[in-house]
């Protein structure tokens, strides 16, 4: 048996009446890479929290090797040799590599003789690790993957022995992921402690020895990576059998429903941020859009949604150029009208009022439907009645048409988005992230209900940074790097690292 | 030549309490903290100031009451935006409605001269220092000009505040570990806590130093320039720092650029009232005034455009996860 680094010993933690963590063990052995899996909201980030020291524990021990620990505070985490890489990153974007080092820990109240001796250090630890930072980049100009780094090397410079890194892959490309991977092995071999909170079972089954996997608060398993397969840990995971594949069958597309033709767009600041886009979506089949976060995908689906006015170029939707319409009323209302429905990629943001019940959200951007009218009212009636039909049709809980958007889950409310804009028919449906936030049950009902729309024969144009969801569910797939299409594949020949390729490959044009 | 000379050794003085306002607003902006309160504080300090030096006869314990006084209205604006996370501008609102309602009320009720102080004596105000030499090279050509002219005869706030509170407060800012907190907190406080620093303590400490130059740039008007208080005698100058904060991006040289350039706009507005000039005649006063301002509208609505701001400005910090 090898040494523990870390040992939590019947952890509970909870938020009012919400219990977050509920008598929690796990051990980790030193020198390991070890993964905590789950759904969102199964207690990993409270848990994590917790060793780091944001939050204190109801009740239970902590152990750091061997030795009871109370982590009061970060402060105390870091000197007592942990470290942790945040999801959202925690650096400051205006200042160098080397400033953002040294925060927190300068050395003394002149920051030169702290500057020179951290170059020095990071110089060795560069070196040692292979991570190739340079130290006098400005932070917000670095890429993601380097940016991630960083932070790396912070916890490193303050000499962490046990590295916490928060669902780390979730802004790379497949191969900056791999680099992270060979990073973190690295660090195993140099006799470092990893905890890789994920909830990618890829990741957990390509880099972890021993994984631990949470739900509902509860740990319900503490494993060895290679003792288990991918089915056995999202089983585990959810709590049931899950079909991880989607059954799709083979069928011809019928005829062109969207065509886009050199469609540029430029922001005020004259950055271009869509480059000659030309493609088409046609009836009955599913065309993804994989690519890195902040690629352009947003803007493309913005742009067809007629939030935002191209630059140049032309949409053509059933014969009809969109361009050339007169528009009397806001431009994605009358889209709307014609077939063309919108789930955006931010549900919360641009697909939801949270502060509105459940009815009043489903009829938002089908508010001039007479249907639910009464006279110049409406009518509550109907409205209640069409919430109904849809908490019926996509199993949406609680069933209550009342309750305000904002209690329910990530996934009941990406439920709500799909099932208003899936319930007025439409020949298209622009979809943006639909499983984002959203648990491993509700992936497969939404995946379910996208396959059976394309078999109803409606075109539809997925754009999501999943490449699992992209492969399973497109019947071809479209790639886009820096604002423009870099390639085109069928889904079923497509492979991850074949599409990480050209999602990289957007510079070298 | 001599009017040249002459209007820019004012422009020197009237840029004084602008730059040490907006040195002031450097501090609290770049902690994370909007401070729209500089008109207020200056104002308080400028009448604790001349109270402060007409009873003890001191300018010096004068700057001590101006401070002291500005300094318990940053802790305020402190208490208000840091620790109960309220909102910046509201309280920054409330310092300058606090400062032009209490200041006359006190001075009615100490002073009975309708609100404003009386005249102090020469002892109890500031002095301005002919620089050593600045008669007998006042002859030489171009460099005696400047120097006698432009240079000497100004008051010991005025020598500080370019030589040292200036060059301090840049050094802080970007070579010190105050500093690098400092920009920290204002541009991402999470990452600042996260690395062990407390956020509070560090917006606390940067509205501290906001309310010293603000104490210091309020007494410059009382206790220097006008020798005694006056009702709402500070007329905008601290928004004017503030826009001069932002003309200069959150950097101190660049802002003193800025006051400059308005303290220039103003000193020229003084000179040309009254003044026929050739073809347009005598221009009506009113139109004179309104130079500063329609400078600093035109500057800020064209010129800096991209001025980026700390990005945590105005938004109070709660821990989160």
């Amino acid at each position: 048996m090898t040494d523990l680094a870390i040992e939590l010993i019947g952890i509970c933690k909870s938020f009012g009446a919400v219990a977050a963590n509920r008598d929690i063990d796990m051990k980790v052995a030193k020198g390991s890479i070890h993964g905590i899996i789950g759904e969102n909201g199964a207690g990993k980030s409270t848990l994590m929290s917790i060793l780091y020291g944001y939050y204190q524990a109801d009740t239970g021990t902590i152990r750091v090797n061997g030795k009871d620990a109370h982590i009061r505070n970060s402060q105390e985490a870091i000197r007592l040799g942990i470290g942790m890489v945040h999801q959202h990153f925690m650096l400051v974007d205006t200042f160098t590599v080397l400033e953002n080092i040294i925060l927190g820990a300068e050395g003394g109240l002149v920051l030169k003789r702290g500057i020179q001796e951290a170059r020095a250090h990071l110089k060795e630890l560069n070196r040692e690790y292979g991570l190739e930072v340079d130290p006098d980049a400005i932070v917000g100009k670095l890429g993601v993957g380097l940016q991630q780094r960083v932070e790396i090397l912070k916890a490193l410079y303050r000499g962490a022995d046990v590295l916490i890194l928060d669902e780390p892959t979730a802004v790379l490309t497949p191969q900056e992921a791999d680099h992270l991977f060979r990073i973190l092995r690295t660090l195993k071999e140099q006799g470092k402690t990893v905890i890789l909170i994920t909830h990618k079972l890829r990741e957990v089954l390509e880099a972890t020895d021993n994984v631990s996997v949470m739900r509902g608060g509860q740990m319900v398993g503490n494993v060895r990576t290679c003792d288990v397969d991918r089915a056995a840990l999202a089983d585990l995971m959810v709590g049931r059998k899950v079909n991880l594949q989607v059954d799709k069958a083979q069928r011809e597309p019928g005829e062109v429903v969207l065509s886009v033709k050199d469609l540029n767009l430029t922001d005020r600041r004259g950055v271009r941020l869509l480059k000659d886009i030309n493609l088409h979506v046609r009836a009955g089949e599913i065309v993804g859009i994989a690519g890195v976060a902040g690629n352009g995908q947003s803007e493309l689906l913005e742009v067809l949604a007629g939030m935002v006015q191209p630059t140049s170029g032309e949409i053509v939707y059933k014969g009809q150029n969109l361009g050339t319409l007169k528009y009397r009323q806001p431009k994605a209302a009358v889209l709307r009208r014609l077939g063309i429905a919108h789930v955006p990629e931010d549900r919360s943001r641009e697909g939801l009022v949270k502060a509105f019940s459940n009815y009043e959200n489903a009829i938002l951007g089908y508010q001039c439907d007479r249907s639910v009218c009464k006279g110049p009212f409406y009518s509550r009636k109907a409205l209640v009645a069409r919430m109904n039909t849809l908490i019926k049709q996509f199993d949406i809980r609680p069933d209550n048409p009342m309750l305000r958007v904002g209690l329910l889950s990530g996934g009941n409310q990406q439920k709500v988005v799909l099932a208003r804009e899936i319930y007025a028919n439409p020949d298209l449906l622009l979809v943006g992230q639909p499983t984002r936030g959203v648990d491993i049950g509700a992936i497969e009902f939404i995946h379910k209900r996208l396959i059976e729309l394309r078999d109803a024969g409606k075109a539809v144009l997925l754009v999501s940074v999943e490449l699992e969801e992209i492969m399973s569910l497109s019947d071809r797939i479209l790639v886009m790097a820096g604002g423009q299409i870099t390639g085109e594949m069928a889904g079923q020949e497509a492979t991850a690292p074949a599409l990480g390729l050209l999602m990289g490959g957007g510079d070298k044009h | 030549m001599e009017q040249w000379i002459s209007l820019l050794g004012s422009t020197i003085r009237v840029s004084t309490p602008l730059v040490l306002a907006s040195l002031a607003g450097l501090f609290s902006e770049r902690s994370g903290v909007v401070d729209i309160g500089l008109e207020g504080k200056m104002l308080t300090s400028a009448f604790a100031s001349a109270a402060a030096a007409y009873v003890t006869g001191n300018p010096w314990l004068g700057l001590m009451a101006g401070m002291f006084a500005a300094i318990l209205l940053s802790m305020m604006h402190a208490l208000v935006s840091v620790t109960y996370n309220g909102n910046q501008l509201i309280s920054g609102m409330a310092v300058n409605t606090i400062a032009s309602g209490i200041t006359p009320v006190l001075g009615l009720a100490w002073f009975q001269q309708g609100g404003n102080s009386p005249q102090l004596d020469d002892v109890a105000r500031f002095q301005d220092i002919t620089l050593p030499f600045a008669d007998s090279i006042s002859r030489v050509p171009v460099v005696g000009p400047i120097y006698s002219g432009i240079l000497s005869g100004h008051c010991i706030l005025v020598y500080l505040t370019f030589l040292v509170v200036l060059p301090v407060v840049t050094w802080v800012v970007y070579r010190s570990r105050f500093g690098l907190r400092l920009r920290a907190v204002g541009e991402n406080p999470h990452a600042a806590d996260t690395a062990g620093i407390s956020v509070a303590r560090v917006r606390y400490l940067a509205l501290l130093c906001n309310g010293m130059l603000c104490g210091m740039a309020g007494t410059f008007l009382s206790v220097y320039q006008t020798g005694s208080f006056i009702k709402e005698m500070t007329a905008g100058k601290g928004f004017l720092a503030l826009a001069a904060l932002i003309f200069g991006k959150w950097r101190p040289a660049y802002a003193m650029l800025g006051c400059l350039l308005f303290a220039f706009a103003d000193s020229v507005q003084i000179r040309l009232e009254g003044v026929p000039l050739p073809i347009i005649g005598e221009i009506p006063s009113q139109f004179i005034q309104v130079i500063p301002y329609v400078l600093t509208v035109l500057l800020l609505a064209g010129f800096v455009g991209r001025a980026v701001a700390p990005k945590a400005i105005g938004i109070p910090f709660v821990k989160s996860r």
